[in-house]
């Protein structure tokens, strides 16, 4: 059901080409930070807090240890501002004084000897004066102690359109409901690390696994109190992200520099998977609350929500999380009356912070369960309400955003329904689960996701991308985006060289390296592909401006002609350069002080259908199919889109079935694969991705962002699936079986 | 670290004798990347869950963060280095084909899995067979599903090649 644009036929978008570093990765040739030794190296390690809140009175050393043979980094040694810069600069690298949480960093020892390190890491003892921590929602609310500025309260918004108040004395039927998420750990497989190096002449450099080196960039030059020419920050290939290393490297890369700065000695740290899944961010819990009025025809008059994201102890990325839920938790609907009151509170839990989605999955779990909650009270099948309700073009979104796309969610839906066998199936279950032990059941889930970052977020971000041609006649695109397996460097390349018209074997893309390459703005938000993708198609395309301005190229060439333009151009100027910085396009706007406007340039839409069997002696649960279908703008590279889907709905049905962080006195305590649990190969379905094409104007090729898309949507699918199969509303996730035991048994597992 | 002293250890790896002075209770992971700098072999959990580790010992898939140095004396060891050489084994060519690898780090591990599960099967395995096959090995990026087709794809191509 692909639909092609009107344009030339397409040499490269929408063709899978096989993934540029697919062969150093299939034979464990690509260089991971841990693959990676130096010269006299020391390893770093970090010792944390292990109290969730109190007062730091001392430190001591064990005798046991020769610890002038170490490296031994506090506080005291920072040179800069002790903060990890990223928003509103408010946590330390390492703490002084006072910590707010379990993981929080207090000191680094550096040596050569890993073993040895261990020991010594273990033989420091924190002298902390506890104080009363605060590890709910509601107590942090309540202000019970007050752990973070006046309020508790990082971040607030409020959504306004209409008038709800006025309209529930006009409503048909009002429907409450309050849902929650909890954290979700990213699990990319390689752990975090970073390797420093310090002199005095060439400053500071660090190589490491990361999403975005400028973030790392900024925190050290605050951290070290450094120019920007005097730190260097390098991506090496990186073992998956998932919004983990987006703030975290920020946070290692200042510690490994204290390190290499005081010892003299290039230092490495790589955490171990307890400490990383410990230690390091995760997704945000969440409570959201829905009070919904519809009219006797079924269309919703107003929706009042508030949205609650638990921080942890300190800001990191909360607000912007926060934003991006915000504006998720009305969904793909039309409702003439809506308000939305968010907040981002302090906890003493380790901060909360990036992952995939990035605040919409939480925001999104909820308004699809309530969806169907007032469905039901309507005597309305899920679809029906949903079909009823859905924005069309032209009426706006909830903070006024009206939409421009040519989308049509009812035939999106339709579509998902028919490929899932939708009708059929309900039918069926509905007839068998009387007599069946293991019963069956469908649900879906419809949903947008806005692709880059929120509001006036590119705006200010004004990203750049640079381009530039060899002697040899390549041309290299410099651009700070990471590839971290969602296909960067691939789709780049196909953009480039679909503008150029040229082999795609002629495109480099740079590793990023603040040396080399501009700052494109961070990998992240599903903005790569859309935002900077579209500045590689326009940093190439000035290259061959120039070229045809110079007149060395004529309209139509072939790769060598461009080459050989290229090599008499660089004779001729000594350079050929280009610089491409992004403007919004016109049209978009959005107001910061209301916070009002157009939220995001374009957005995916999506509609997943689940199928899961609920075993009701084990109260174990299995999907047993996924059919994901969306809109996504051009897709650029097949294979690659589809792979993306494949992931993010695995992490969904993590995020809805499995993965349950255990939390004891604030800290993660089954930090660990074993007991962690992510789905395997065989917890799975098949994985059924459809696309719908419809170029979007303002991306490259027409392409728009899909990378944190499929993991809204799976989570609602399925506990909207296990209703139908039970009969019961399941409010929380992850719905293990103890969840379920004590929905249907009501006693604690 | 280790109370006991270091002490030889001679094994085969990718067919070349190798002999290392090692803690017995090293870990073999450690070997192969530290002292061998082979680190073509991963890191993903340190307990036996993820498989990035994966080696074949003696022809056995096993994580190598879970064997001690001193257990493969005189065995016969394969990494990923080992199982391709001018040009790519058909697993890892359908892999590169198929999308099989994103981020990569689990790769390796997953590559060596899926040798064994052709190796083990005279006939095209089925999905189930794959799905199972590769149950020891973790990965967060692609759901596996372009990870099955291309073992699929693979079995194919050897089946049919006679192989």
């Amino acid at each position: 059901m692909a639909m092609q644009s009107d344009s030339m036929p397409d040499r490269f978008i929408g063709k899978s080409i096989p993934r540029k570093e697919g062969r150093e990765k299939v034979t464990g040739r690509a260089v991971y930070v841990d693959d990676i030794a130096m010269l006299d190296m020391l390893h770093g390690v970090t010792v944390r807090s292990q109290v969730a809140r109190g007062h730091l009175r001392g430190i001591r050393f064990a005798e046991s240890i020769p610890w002038d043979e170490f490296t031994i980094v506090t506080a005291k040694d920072i040179p800069g501002k002790n903060c990890v810069a990223l928003i509103l600069d408010d946590q330390p690298c390492l703490a002084n004084q006072v910590v707010n949480h379990a993981e929080e960093p207090v000191l680094l020892l550096a040596h050569a000897d890993p073993y040895l390190l261990e020991e010594a890491r273990r033989a420091v003892e924190l002298d902390i004066e506890p104080l009363p921590p605060v590890f709910t929602i509601d107590d942090s609310l309540a202000k019970k102690q007050l752990i973070w500025g006046e309020d508790n309260i990082f971040k607030s918004f409020l959504v306004e359109s209409g008038d709800v108040e006025s309209a529930w004395s006009r409503a048909h039927l009002i429907v409450e409901g309050e849902y929650e998420t909890g954290a979700q750990e990213q699990l990319y497989i390689e752990p975090q690390g970073i390797i420093a190096t310090f002199d005095a002449e060439d400053g500071l450099t660090v190589w490491g696994s990361m999403q975005c080196p400028y973030y790392v960039h900024r925190a050290l030059m605050t951290l070290l109190n450094l120019p920007v020419n005097s730190v260097r920050v390098i991506q090496t290939e990186t073992g998956g992200g998932f919004g983990g290393k987006e703030e975290y490297p920020s946070m290692i890369a200042g510690h490994a520099a204290l390190l290499a700065r005081k010892s003299g000695k290039p230092v490495k740290i790589v955490y171990d998977r307890m400490e990383d899944m410990a230690a390091t961010t995760k997704r945000h819990p969440s409570r959201t609350r829905h009070r919904t009025a519809v009219t006797r025809e079924g269309k919703l008059l107003a929706m009042d929500i508030e949205f609650v994201v638990d921080g942890g102890a300190y800001a990191t990325l909360s607000p912007v999380v926060l934003s991006r839920g915000t504006i998720h938790a009305a969904g793909p609907y039309f409702c003439p009356n809506v308000r939305i009151r968010s907040k981002a509170v302090a906890t003493n839990f380790p901060p909360h912070g990036a992952f995939r989605g990035f605040g919409a999955p939480q925001s999104v779990f909820a308004l699809e369960r309530q969806m169907d909650q007032v469905a039901r009270a309507l005597g309305l099948t899920p679809e029906e309400f949903r079909r009823r309700n859905f924005v069309k073009e032209g009426e706006t979104l909830a903070v006024g955003q009206m939409v421009r796309e040519k989308i049509d969610m009812a035939a999106l839906m339709e579509c998902a329904l028919d490929l899932s066998d939708y009708h059929a199936k309900r039918k069926r279950f509905a007839e068998e689960n009387p007599r069946r032990a293991v019963k069956r059941g469908i649900g879906l889930a419809s949903f947008l996701h806005g692709a880059g970052f929120t509001g006036s977020g590119e705006r200010y971000m004004a990203s750049l991308v640079g381009a530039e041609a060899t002697p040899e006649g390549q041309v290299r695109v410099l651009a700070a985006s990471t590839e971290m397996g969602q296909g960067t460097t691939t789709v780049f390349s196909q953009i480039a060289a679909e503008a150029l018209g040229v082999d795609f074997d002629l495109i480099e893309i740079v590793q990023p390296d603040t040396a080399l390459v501009p700052n494109s703005g961070p990998t992240v938000a599903s903005r790569t592909c859309m935002v900077v993708g579209k500045l590689v198609e326009s940093a190439v395309l000035g290259i061959r401006q120039q070229l045809l301005s110079s007149s060395l190229l004529k309209d139509k060439y072939t790769s060598e002609q461009f080459r050989q333009a290229c090599r008499l151009f660089i004779q001729n100027h000594g350079e050929l350069k280009s610089t491409a910085e992004y403007s919004a396009p016109v049209g978009v706007y959005w107001d910061d002080e209301k916070y009002r406007g157009d939220a995001y340039g374009a957005y995916a839409w999506a509609v997943y259908v689940a199928e899961v069997s609920v075993d009701m002696t084990t109260y174990e649960i299995r999907v047993d199919d996924l059919v994901a279908v969306q809109e996504v703008g051009r897709v650029i590279n097949p294979v690659l889109a589809t792979g993306q889907i494949e992931g993010g709905v695995a992490q969904g049905v993590g995020f809805a079935l499995y993965e349950n962080v255990v939390w004891q006195e604030g800290r993660m305590v089954n930090s660990q694969m074993t007991n962690y649990i992510m789905p395997t190969s065989a917890d799975l379905p098949r994985i059924r991705v459809f696309f719908e094409e419809v170029p979007y104007a303002h991306g490259p090729g027409g392409a728009k962002g899909i990378g944190e898309l499929p993991i809204d949507g799976p989570a609602p699918a399925i506990v909207n699936a296990i209703e139908n199969a039970i009969g019961v509303s399941i409010k929380r996730i992850p719905v293990t079986p103890e969840v379920l035991m004590e929905a249907l048994e009501g006693v604690h597992a | 670290m280790p109370e006991a002293p270091k002490v030889a250890v001679s094994f085969a790896v990718n067919g070349e004798p190798r002999t290392v002075e090692a803690y017995p209770m090293a870990r073999l992971l450690d070997v192969l990347r530290h002292e061998l700098r082979l680190t073509g072999t991963k890191e993903g959990c340190g307990e036996g869950e993820c498989g990035a580790c994966s080696v074949l010992i003696d022809g056995e898939l096993v994580n190598s963060c879970l064997v001690p140095v001193a257990q493969v004396e005189g065995c016969r060891i394969t990494t990923i280095e080992g199982i391709s050489g001018e040009t790519l084994h058909a697993v890892q060519e359908a892999f590169v084909e198929c999308g099989a690898a994103q981020c990569g780090i689990c790769t390796p591990g997953m590559v060596l899995a899926a040798v064994t599960l052709i190796e083990r099967h005279s006939a095209q395995p089925t999905e189930d067979d794959v799905r199972n096959g590769l149950a020891g090995n973790l990965c967060r990026c692609t759901g596996y599903m372009r990870i099955f087709e291309a073992v699929l794809q693979a079995c194919e191509k050897s089946v049919g090649a006679g192989a």
